[in-house]
């Protein structure tokens, strides 16, 4: 068996500005990567992609050459292929599952994904299928809330069916977390619009500024002469750890660190108004996604000296692999088992430290995993002037705090029937981080599209 | 979001009547929205000043402090602004308390008018208080005069009514008068003095607060403030607090966090005046 082929990235030294770090592969090797596919007759990579693209079915394409039969392929089960191809976490799913995982290398699906989605964008300018396939009577509406991977995938659907829908987004660009939250050096911003405007080519009507529950609300809505409503909020809301010292100066939560970076485009102030400040010593709290983001985001930033805090191990770590990996490269010092316990900051409120304790790993927790204790004695001082806390999100607060009645789960966040998905109003449905709590892209475009189902199913215009 | 009137108030301080008839007709006083005037603008919190839904415009008043809130303010009637987002904020429950004293410094009278203006048709006896640095600084006397039954003002050089704090004229009037409420709305050290003279008189307060903000939707928590030992976001949770469980020394040292990049903006931004 071929090794798997090695995607080319940016070199480290060059790695300064904004640009995106993984370059893609070149034709070459696309093809030998594909071919290292088996083509199993029951193939289980499939199986772990929640969306059920027909992976040994674009891969085959690829190595015939036929890049646009393997987009096809592709978008026909997923609308944001060039996104997904770069920001999915493929070990735990289609590559997670590949025979060829048992020895360590699984078929690189994610980075052919990319492949393909990046020569349709460059070559064929081809605008999605329109499969009109008409099942709903004229003048049949249905609105969605929030832009982000689940209101546009459920957008997108209902649109095919020949509804019109309108895409609700309360910020003043499209994308949800694709937007203000992923970086510019993992996920371009012209790839998000690019993917977006193929979705509104079939006919969604993208409304930014649109705060449902203030601008409008869902009884709004229906009297507007919706049938339907898609509540694809996210989980926007920060999480704080409530230690002392986290409002001083210098403690940003992950989301508008990143917001100020990637929806204001701060960093390239003041060419851009919105500013952003970052030391020279910065200590960002979390292992996951939204950590390693800021960690490289701060470094890019200027900074000199910039370490993950996390209180597990790094086994635990929940970020993809690829960005642990270009964290390390990038210099990123990893603190594992410490956990913070104060900001410590000066007279002017500015941040001086955090005051940390060194962790070891006890009994397995109600995760599983096992659960991290303090070391007694162990506590040091990480001195810092910027604290990131990417601790986890919680629902996003607006729509459900208009909107009493909605029933939530002990969480808080919207609860629905597992079915179809419908929440306790009629005719309001819900999927993507809103109901799940924080999880992932591809977990949200494959809710998205199966509410998008139950809603024909309810508007009577299912095929 | 077309700009139907401007007009300049004071130096550096313009009103705009703006139509957006989607915010206007869910506006209520204490609502603010935030606006961005290009695609390399900040997003700009704006106070609703005033709103009428029938017209469906509402009201901003625009104090040109950093670079986007200059820029904002050189637009002209007929321009536009390219994001208006809103009605945003909780909005001021506005109830029969009997007599409320409004306590307005600098450019604060801006989102005290919704609710002076509410209170009032409500039956509510209004004292309207207004501090500024100088007499041209002294802006909407009129449509605060119209609503209140008695008004005072104070400036600090001495060019209009008493020379000093507005909080004096607060004091005053609280050793006088049986007041049910005080709303303190300017600056942070005038808001915390309000805050402190209503106290002492035994009365409640009520601030509105003005913090650095990204979204406004409760995304991001750069809005953070401390009240009553908690964290609380202004753009969700406020921007209206009691004005005793507020920790303005926490919001005061928050304030200038930006303020040296702002300068080096600002100073971009003559510097390409000039050029
Ligand atoms: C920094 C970061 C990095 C991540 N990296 C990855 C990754 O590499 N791979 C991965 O798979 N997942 C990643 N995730 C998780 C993933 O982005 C989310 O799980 C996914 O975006 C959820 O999609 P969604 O459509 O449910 O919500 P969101 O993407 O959160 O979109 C919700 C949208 O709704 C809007 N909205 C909210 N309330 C309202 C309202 N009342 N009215 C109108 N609009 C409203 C919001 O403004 C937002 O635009 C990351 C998350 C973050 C924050
Ligand atoms: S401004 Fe972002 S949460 Fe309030």
């Amino acid at each position: 068996m071929a090794p798997r082929q090695e995607m080319n990235k940016l070199p480290k030294g060059a790695r300064t500005g904004f640009d995106e770090v993984a370059l893609g592969y070149t034709w070459e090797q696309a093809r030998a990567e594909a071919e290292r596919c088996l083509q199993c007759r029951s193939p289980q990579c499939s199986k772990g992609c929640p969306v059920g693209v027909d992976i040994p079915a674009f891969l085959q394409a690829i190595v015939h050459g036929n890049i646009g039969r393997a987009y096809q392929i592709l978008q026909d089960q997923n609308r944001l292929p060039a996104i997904c191809g770069r920001v999915c976490p493929q070990e735990t799913q289609c590559e997670g599952r590949c025979i060829l995982a048992k020895k360590g290398e699984p078929v690189a699906v994610g980075a052919l994904e990319r492949y393909c989605a990046d020569w349709a964008r460059q070559h064929y300018n081809g605008t999605l299928n329109r499969a009109d396939s008409g099942q709903a009577k004229a003048g049949q509406k249905a609105a969605v809330v929030g832009s982000g991977p689940a209101g546009l995938t459920a957008a997108a659907d209902l649109a095919v069916a020949g509804l019109e829908v309108t895409l609700f987004e309360a910020l003043h660009a499209a994308g949800g977390v694709l937007r203000y939250g992923i970086p510019e050096f993992r996920l371009p911003k012209d790839i998000v619009d690019y993917e977006i405007g193929q979705i509104r080519d079939l006919g969604v009507s993208i409304q930014p500024n649109y705060l449902i529950g203030k601008t409008l609300d869902i009884p709004d809505l229906f009297s507007q002469g919706y049938g339907a409503v898609f509540i694809g909020a996210g989980a926007g809301l920060p999480n704080f750890l409530g230690l002392e010292g986290e409002n001083l100066n210098g403690v940003y939560s992950a989301n508008e660190f990143l917001t100020r970076v990637n929806l204001m485009k701060a960093f390239r102030f003041p060419e851009y108004d919105t500013p952003i400040r970052v030391g020279k010593r910065v200590a960002v709290i979390g292992a996951g996604n939204v950590a390693m983001d800021a960690a490289r985001t701060a470094v890019r930033l200027g900074a000199s000296e910039v370490s993950i805090v996390y209180r597990r191990s790094r086994a635990e770590m929940p970020a993809r692999l690829e960005e642990i990996v270009n964290a390390e490269e990038e210099g990123i010092r990893f603190q594992l088992l410490t956990n913070p316990l104060e900001v410590l900051g000066d007279e002017n409120y500015q941040v001086q430290g955090l005051r940390c304790q060194r962790m070891q790993l006890g009994e397995p927790d109600g995760s599983g995993r096992r659960r991290p204790q303090p070391i007694p004695d162990s506590a040091f001082v990480l001195e810092v002037d910027t604290v990131v806390v990417a601790v986890g999100q919680g629902p996003n607060p607006i729509l459900i705090r208009s909107n009493p009645n909605l029933q939530l789960d002990a969480r808080g966040y919207i609860e629905v029937d597992p079915d179809t998905l419908m929440t306790n109003i009629p005719g309001v449905f819900a999927a993507g981080d809103i109901v799940t709590g924080a999880a992932t892209v591809i977990a949200a475009m494959g809710e998205g599209r199966r509410a998008a189902r139950s809603i024909l199913e309810y508007l009577d215009c299912s095929s | 979001m077309n700009i139907l009137r401007k007009e300049v108030l004071a130096q550096d301080i313009v009103r705009f009547a703006v139509a957006a008839p989607q915010v206007a007709a869910k506006a209520e006083p204490g609502h603010f929205v935030i606006v961005r005037h290009k695609e390399m603008g900040e997003r700009i919190p704006l106070t609703i000043a005033d709103f009428d839904a029938e017209a469906g415009t509402i009201t901003l008043v625009c104090h040109g402090i950093g670079r986007s809130t200059r820029e904002i303010n050189e637009l002209n009637e007929a321009d536009a602004f390219l994001d208006v987002l809103g009605p945003l904020g909780e909005p001021y429950p506005v109830r029969h308390e009997g007599t409320v004293v409004c306590v307005s410094g600098g450019l604060g009278v801006a989102p005290m008018y919704p609710k002076a203006k509410a209170l009032a048709a409500k039956g509510n006896k209004i004292i309207h208080l207004q501090g500024a640095q100088r007499k041209e600084l002294l802006i909407m006397t009129q449509e605060m005069e119209a609503i209140s039954e008695q008004s005072a003002y104070s400036t600090d050089d001495g060019s209009l009514g008493r020379r000093g704090f507005v909080t004096d004229l607060l004091r005053e009037v609280l050793a006088g008068e049986d007041v049910d409420e005080v709303i303190a709305i300017g600056p942070l050290p005038m808001m915390a003095a309000a805050v402190d003279v209503a106290a002492e008189h035994g009365v409640s307060s009520v601030v509105s607060l003005n913090t650095l903000m990204v979204d406004g939707t409760g995304m991001c928590g750069g809005c953070r403030v401390t009240v009553d030992g908690q964290t609380k976001f202004c753009c969700v949770d406020g921007p209206a607090f009691d004005g005793s469980a507020v920790d303005f020394k926490e919001i005061l040292k928050r304030q200038p966090f930006y303020r040296d990049m702002e300068r080096k903006s600002l100073h971009r931004c003559r510097l390409e005046e000039v050029g």
